[in-house]
């Protein structure tokens, strides 16, 4: 046994944080939050140089062929430096979803451009991964699709989508499309648009091999990958929380002194170490251990959300007023840990999947 | 990463298997946690099942065979796979208590030749029961002011002062015990760690009641009891140093995640089979909501205990990731013993099993017990403030100059 990160792993850990560290400042995220794509265009450009678009693409479409742990790792670092540019939707559950679903045509397609970084594919399943609301959906009739998807990811510079209709079959929609409408929605993160996509009478593109099984890998893989995220972002903020209890004075010493604060640290410090090793399991799980890959995801993002959401605060919470501030900054790992929570189930929801995974579910009445 | 066992321990938790399967009659009834709340002397089973895992290297695993152990190198992986394969079986683990745990390591890291001969190989076979005196009524979380002193008398210590809080005092045959012996030295540098028997002349133990309703820990009075001087371990006035690495120990000791599983496990069975209103409980959605949040926790303590084990394995020196163990190990299992006791309802305020309302757990005590080792080893708050200082390295806590 060997719970750890090999060499490689630990070489690809390196350089995208050595990379990132380099080339994000708060100015640049402020600015990037700001826009309506929420997207730095040049640090995506320089992140397809890294291959961040293609980890995991097979190497016979152009990507590096690995497997979700290595994404997990750099979803890490993507989230420590809180990165404007999208990846969960369009770098892992699009390429997965053609990696499982799609049929050569479509594999060839699209996953060499997906690759390369030239596309990027935003996916709209809330309603497989939290449930719908307001009976929002996607209606299949004779091949035309009509209705409204809310909480579209990565999709507001996206060039496509993928979706679901009501009968459970995947569909990848180009934007720009006779009768597909994409609104963006501004989300608390600036960097992390919502789009709800409006269909009327749009063509039907249905993924080849389609089955349920699928759908549940892609959002499994999705809130792995946020749970990956919130945890270096988390992981972060704690970081600031220390160094600022260090350098700040009151009373006469460093504020790092009192034990409240001390010990508000410490508890945001022992919440954290687990959370690392139940997201690489996790990942690990995806690709190595079926029996176990389903309910470890749950358990990863579900915990995974609950923690950041006392970190996120606590550390603010370190900084006093400046946390408060937009000067200081911190908000935005605030919101990004904030926001993931929500997304693809947020932990109330994830824990009764894992209840009804477990056998524990109440007969329908 | 990679979860699969190497060949060799493939092969090597083959032979656990098959050891369990050949031997498991012979094992005691008594599971660690009755025997932690309620310290007796070890039974002649218990004493035979503690010879048979030490003999085939189940239990103290690398201790020299010169001091009666296994003599195997050490391989963290193989002692996880021992304790693992014990716990999945359903049997209790090696003694682990204070003197396989603590004195052992100790003596093997500062003993003399002649202390390591001696009390090594009855402890592990438990022939030899120890208690450990270290807090005093004065000295709990500021241990380094304890007050116990020694008096130099030829080749003896004259030791004077009081012991609280020393568990299964009122049984043990032998103590190690932090005394002053250095009476210029300061607060930190005049402590030597002493070991003795608990049935030197001058020594009185008083069992004190706990919130369990069973004495499981005692005072110990000393009066004129004469030690002699080779029975410090370390040297004189190097108490502290070596009484600071036992204590890293115990904190390993404390935070089993076996425990937590294990209990999660009784719990699954509970939901399904307690009902209310003629419903299995698990149907309640808050309940469930409770129970999955715990296995999360036990599953990223699980995972992070694997992950140390390999840290430890590949010579990674310790680090923030251990000392978070303590906190959150002892935590858990008190946090896991109240919900089953929520679970329970009224049942769950009866005391030991009340035969004709079936339960097979004694969650109260439990959950009291879990609070006192939230306390014992170090307070959650101390842990909190090493997790800070030497973990985030933030300012220190004063020290108090007296002593
Ligand atoms: C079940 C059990 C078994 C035990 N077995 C043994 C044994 O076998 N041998 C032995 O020697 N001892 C034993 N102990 C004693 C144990 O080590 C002490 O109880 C413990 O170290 C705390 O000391 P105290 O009880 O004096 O509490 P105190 O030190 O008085 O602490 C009281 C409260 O003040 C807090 N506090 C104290 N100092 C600080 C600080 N610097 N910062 C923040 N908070 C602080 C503590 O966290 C605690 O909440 C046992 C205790 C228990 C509960």
């Amino acid at each position: 046994m060997f719970f750890g990160l090999s060499e490689e792993q630990l070489l690809i850990q390196e350089s995208f944080r050595g990379h990132l560290t380099r080339s994000i400042d708060l100015d640049r995220i402020r600015k990037t939050a700001k826009s309506e794509s929420g997207t730095d265009t040049p640090l995506r450009q320089e992140l397809n140089d890294l291959g961040l678009p293609g980890l995991l693409i097979s190497e016979d479409f152009g990507g590096s062929g690995l497997q979700l742990i290595d994404a997990a790792i750099v979803a890490i670092e993507l989230g420590r430096s809180m990165a404007p540019v999208p990846f969960a939707a369009t770098f892992i559950m699009a390429p997965l979803a053609l990696t499982l679903a799609g049929s050569p045509a479509q594999q060839a397609e699209w996953l060499p451009r997906l690759a390369s970084g030239e596309t990027t594919i935003g996916v709209a399943l809330a309603n497989y991964a939290s449930g719908t609301r307001r009976s929002d959906s996607v209606i299949n009739q004779n091949n035309r699709l009509n209705g409204k998807i809310p909480f579209a990811l990565d999709a507001a510079t996206a060039d496509a989508f993928l979706i679901a209709d009501t009968d459970g079959q995947l569909h990848l929609l180009r934007t720009g499309a006779p009768g597909v409408t994409v609104e963006v929605l501004p989300s608390i993160d600036g960097t992390r648009p919502l789009c709800t996509l409006h269909l009327e009478n749009a063509d039907a593109e249905p993924l080849a091999k389609n089955s349920p099984e699928a759908i549940e890998a892609i959002i499994r893989a999705g809130r792995i990958i946020l749970a990956a995220e919130s945890f270096g972002a988390a992981e972060e903020m704690l970081d600031r929380a220390v160094a600022y209890a260090k350098e700040r004075n009151q009373f006469g010493r460093a504020i790092g002194s009192f034990q409240a604060i001390k010990h508000l640290c410490a508890e945001m410090a022992a919440e954290l170490q687990p959370c690392q090793s139940l997201v690489w399991y996790a990942a690990y799980a995806f690709d190595h251990l079926p029996e176990d890959a389903a309910l470890s995801a749950l358990l990863a993002k579900s915990h995974m959300d609950e923690v950041g959401r006392f970190v996120s605060r606590s550390a603010i919470e370190v900084h006093g007023g400046m946390g408060y501030t937009d000067l200081m900054g911190l908000h935005f790992w605030f919101k990004r840990i904030g926001f993931n929570r929500a997304q693809l189930g947020g932990p109330e929801n994830l824990r009764a999947a894992a209840a009804r995974l477990q056998g524990f579910v109440a007969p329908a009445a | 990463m990679d979860l699969a066992d190497r060949a060799e321990h493939k092969a090597f938790r083959a032979e656990v298997r098959e050891f369990i399967a050949a031997h498991r009659h012979l094992a005691p009834e008594e599971t660690a946690d009755s025997y932690r709340l309620l310290p007796r002397p070890y039974s002649e089973k218990v004493r035979k099942w503690q010879s048979l895992l030490v003999d085939k290297g189940y239990a103290s695993r690398t201790v020299p065979k010169s001091y009666g152990g296994f003599g195997a190198e050490p391989d963290i992986l193989k002692t996880k796979i021992i304790t693992d394969e014990f716990f999945r079986a359903g049997l209790p683990p090696a003694l682990y208590n204070q003197g396989v745990s603590m004195l052992v390591p100790t003596l093997l890291e500062h003993g003399s030749e002649e202390q390591k001969k001696k009390w090594i190989e009855p402890t592990i076979r438990a022939e030899v029961f120890w208690c450990q005196g270290y807090s005093e009524p004065g000295a709990g979380s500021d241990l380094a002011s304890l007050q116990t002193r020694a008096h130099e008398d030829g080749d003896d210590f004259v030791i004077n002062g009081s012991k609280i809080w020393t568990s299964s005092a009122h049984i043990a045959d032998m103590i190690f015990c932090l005394v002053r012996t250095e009476t210029k030295a300061g607060k930190y540098d005049g402590i030597s760690y002493l070991i003795f028997s608990m049935d030197t002349p001058g020594i009185e133990v008083r069992p004190l009641q706990t919130m369990t309703g069973h004495p499981s820990f005692n005072e110990v009075f000393f009066t004129d009891v004469r030690v002699p001087k080779s029975q410090v371990v370390g040297g004189r006035g190097k108490g502290w140093k070596i009484a600071n690495s036992t204590l890293a120990h115990e904190r390993g000791m404390l935070a089993n995640t076996n425990h937590a599983a294990g209990r999660l496990q009784k719990i699954t069975g509970m939901l399904k089979s307690e009902t209310l209103n003629g419903r299995p409980l698990f149907e309640n959605a808050v309940m469930m909501d409770r129970f999955i949040r715990l296995q999360a926790r036990v599953q990223a303590l699980r995972l992070h205990e694997m992950r140390l084990v390999t840290e430890a394995a590949t010579g990674k020196p310790r680090n923030i990731a251990d000392m978070v163990c303590k906190l959150l190990g002892c935590e858990l299992n008190h946090q896991i013993d109240a919900f089953a006791i929520d679970i329970l309802g009224e049942i769950g305020v009866l005391y030991d099993g009340v035969p004709s309302v079936h339960h097979d757990s004694i969650w109260q005590q439990f959950f009291m017990y879990d609070l006192g080792l939230i306390i014992g080893g170090g307070t959650a708050q101390i842990q909190k403030n090493i997790i800070a200082e030497r973990g985030l390295d933030m300012p220190r806590e004063p020290k108090s100059a007296k002593g």
